[in-house]
């Protein structure tokens, strides 16, 4: 078993309650932090230490938090808590099981970026993350480790959970902050970037959940020390979390850099295919990444190795289908999706993705056209780079790369006028 | 009717955040809460303790799908039909959700017991196919699962009045905590 860091000890007993926290070392990271550090150096740490974020774009850590601006106005944290990602299921995991290693992530990282207001923002559906962050919340402010002064330092900081109520398009930054603000979830046009003007015009440092849950270990055992796992540009361990048609779905912490057969067909992790079936298509990083064959198995999961592959390693969320399943039913599936969490803002997405849910519902009915997956793929190609956020990009991801490797099984649909998989009575 | 406790919390929100606007969230969380979906009694206590207009605390309300805009059951199902659970056989589940219910997906029983519906990826797609009673998981849920859930909730009801909703499907409200 590879050394786990961000999951480690995540089933112990009494883990989310401060004591159990303290007691598994939570909060001497903190205590640290603040006689040990500058802000600056804690930047400088998390440079070295090479950690990428998790949210989904993996941009480095400390690169962004150097990024923020230098103004006189107050400057805040959003923790990324939204987890909507089909596919993705860790931070809730993370908030559920373990939620001061989270709030003694966003302290730090305030701390670091000099951030007197920080917000996570928890997905509305997670009523239990939600409930266990507030406790979490609750209980490191009677602790001080958040609040003024704290642990005596000069440092102060005031920490708010604001609960999501459905809607996806709030993961994305922009969306995130209006929300936050009190208004309807539509993204930001960029620049500016949060980091020069994000919540209430203020420089906002944004980062994911897993991300700040991985903070307090780096801390405790070295930027060094972190940077020993993974790859030479894909540092550390992640969460993958891995679902579909394996015999073990899950979470599994894995070093970057290990192999998707690893994680799929290992009996420690995936343990193989339902049924011992074959693989048909992993879509390796959320529903928004595009497809891989099977022809892809030995990948190694890194942010270079899976975009050299042709897809994305995004938010860590692996996806399996076996040969029993229908590609274009799967595909239907996803981008009904992406047509109903469009914001709406913007023409191209709200739009195309209603066009594509609708052709691609024809075609899975058998009432297709040869031209439709043509039409299918115009359409992507009108939505794709030329939409006001990367949602749009994302409802074309599915669809483009499954025409890529299963063109021959759309064209069955059109050719028997009904989906092929039905009959054999599979699904 | 929303009490004047309930009024309170909101200011105290509105007081709490940076910029009193980001309340509207956490309060229509709490009109609901008082009154089971978002009324217009809802909106316009929302929009006095922050300082709003009712248009404008409205078109939030409506953006958001966890704000019911009717009064929905005693208690409400949402299944999840995404990816995962959708290679996992979450439409069997959902099929004989509606068979048992006696209805359809987006629905409410008659008598008030039961809303059913679907829901996007509910970040439990490693044990899929998964649903939601009143926001609570239930995991790796099987057709024989469903139908002993469903006596189990009906005795449950039946030990209730008739005809009177709940307060609240929500089991929490996330006002935000500390200080
Ligand atoms: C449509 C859309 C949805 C997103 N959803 C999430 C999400 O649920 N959680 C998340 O952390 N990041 C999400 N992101 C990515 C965020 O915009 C952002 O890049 C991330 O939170 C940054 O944190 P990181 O640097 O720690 O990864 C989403 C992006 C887009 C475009
Ligand atoms: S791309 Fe889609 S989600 Fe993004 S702004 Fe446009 S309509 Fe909204
Ligand atoms: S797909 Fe159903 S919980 Fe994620």
């Amino acid at each position: 078993m590879p050394e786990l860091i961000v999951t480690k000890d995540i089933d112990a007993p009494g883990l989310d309650t401060l004591d159990g926290y303290r007691e598994h070392g939570g909060y001497q990271a903190l205590e640290k932090v603040l006689k040990e550090y500058q802000p600056d150096d804690l930047v400088e740490l998390m440079k070295k230490s090479g950690l990428r974020g998790r949210g989904g774009a993996g941009f480095p850590t400390g690169l962004k938090w150097s990024f923020l601006a230098k103004n006189d106005k107050p400057r805040y944290l959003c923790c990324n808590a939204d987890e909507s990602e089909p596919g993705t299921f860790k931070d809730r995991m993370l908030m559920e099981k373990n939620p001061h290693q989270l709030i003694e992530g966003v302290i730090i990282t305030s701390y670091a970026c000099r951030v007197t207001t920080a917000f996570i923002y928890v997905r509305g559906e997670l009523a239990m993350a939600g409930r266990q962050v507030a406790r979490a919340i609750d209980e490191a402010y009677a602790a001080g480790y958040t609040g003024k002064n704290i642990l005596g330092s000069d440092y102060s900081l005031d920490v708010i959970m604001h609960r999501g109520a459905g809607a996806y398009i709030c993961g994305e930054e922009s969306a995130l902050m209006e929300s936050l603000e009190g208004r309807r979830g539509y993204p930001r046009l960029k620049p500016p970037f949060p980091a020069a003007v994000g919540v209430y015009g203020g420089p906002t440092v944004i980062n994911n959940c897993e991300t700040l849950s991985t903070i307090p270990a780096i801390i405790r055992n070295g930027a060094d020390w972190y940077a020993t796992f993974g790859t030479e540009k894909s540092k550390g361990t992640r969460v993958f979390c891995l679902s579909g048609h394996v015999k073990k779905p899950g979470n599994y912490e894995l070093p970057l850099g290990t192999s998707l057969r690893t994680l799929i067909y290992d009996e420690q992790y995936g343990g193989g295919i339902l049924d011992d079936k074959q693989i048909k298509a992993i879509i390796p990083g959320g529903s928004s990444t595009p497809m891989l064959g099977p022809d892809k198995l030995d990948t190694p999961l890194d942010f270079e190795a899976i975009a050299a592959a042709g897809s994305m390693a995004g938010s860590g969320g692996v996806v399996i289908m076996h040969e029993d399943t229908c590609i274009v039913d799967a595909v239907l599936r996803m981008s009904e999706f992406y047509r109903d969490e469009s914001c709406g803002k913007c023409t191209p997405c709200r739009e195309g993705t209603y066009w594509l849910t609708e052709i691609l519902h024809r075609l899975e009915h058998g009432h297709g056209s040869q031209k439709d997956i043509d039409l299918l793929l115009d359409i992507c190609d009108n939505i794709s780079g030329k939409s006001f956020c990367p949602l749009g990009d994302a409802a074309t991801s599915p669809i483009v790369s499954s025409i890529k490797l299963f063109r021959d099984e759309y064209e069955a649909h059109v050719r028997e006028e009904r989906c092929p998989f039905k009959r054999e009575g599979l699904k | 009717m929303i009490s004047e406790q309930a009024k309170q919390r909101m200011r105290d929100l509105a007081a709490r955040y940076p910029v009193a606007r980001s309340a509207v969230m956490p309060s229509l969380y709490i009109a609901q809460q008082e009154e089971g979906y978002i009324t217009h009694d809802g909106l316009r206590a929302v929009a006095e303790a922050i300082g709003l207009t009712v248009d404008d605390v409205e078109s939030v309300a409506t953006f958001y799908t966890m704000y019911y805009q009717q009064q929905p059951g005693k208690k409400v199902i949402k299944v999840c039909t995404s990816i995962s659970c959708y290679l996992r056989n979450c439409d069997a589940l959902v099929t004989r959700l509606e068979e048992r219910l006696g209805i359809k997906r987006g629905e409410t029983t008659a008598d008030g017991n039961f809303t059913l519906m679907t829901a996007e990826c509910l970040a439990s797609c490693g044990t899929a196919p998964v649903l939601q009673v009143n926001d609570e998981f239930v995991e790796n849920v099987t057709l024989e699962m469903s139908d002993a859930l469903i006596d189990e909730w009906e005795r449950e009801l039946r030990g209730q009045e008739p005809g009177r909703g709940q307060a609240s499907p929500l089991p929490y409200t996330a006002s935000p905590t500390g200080s």
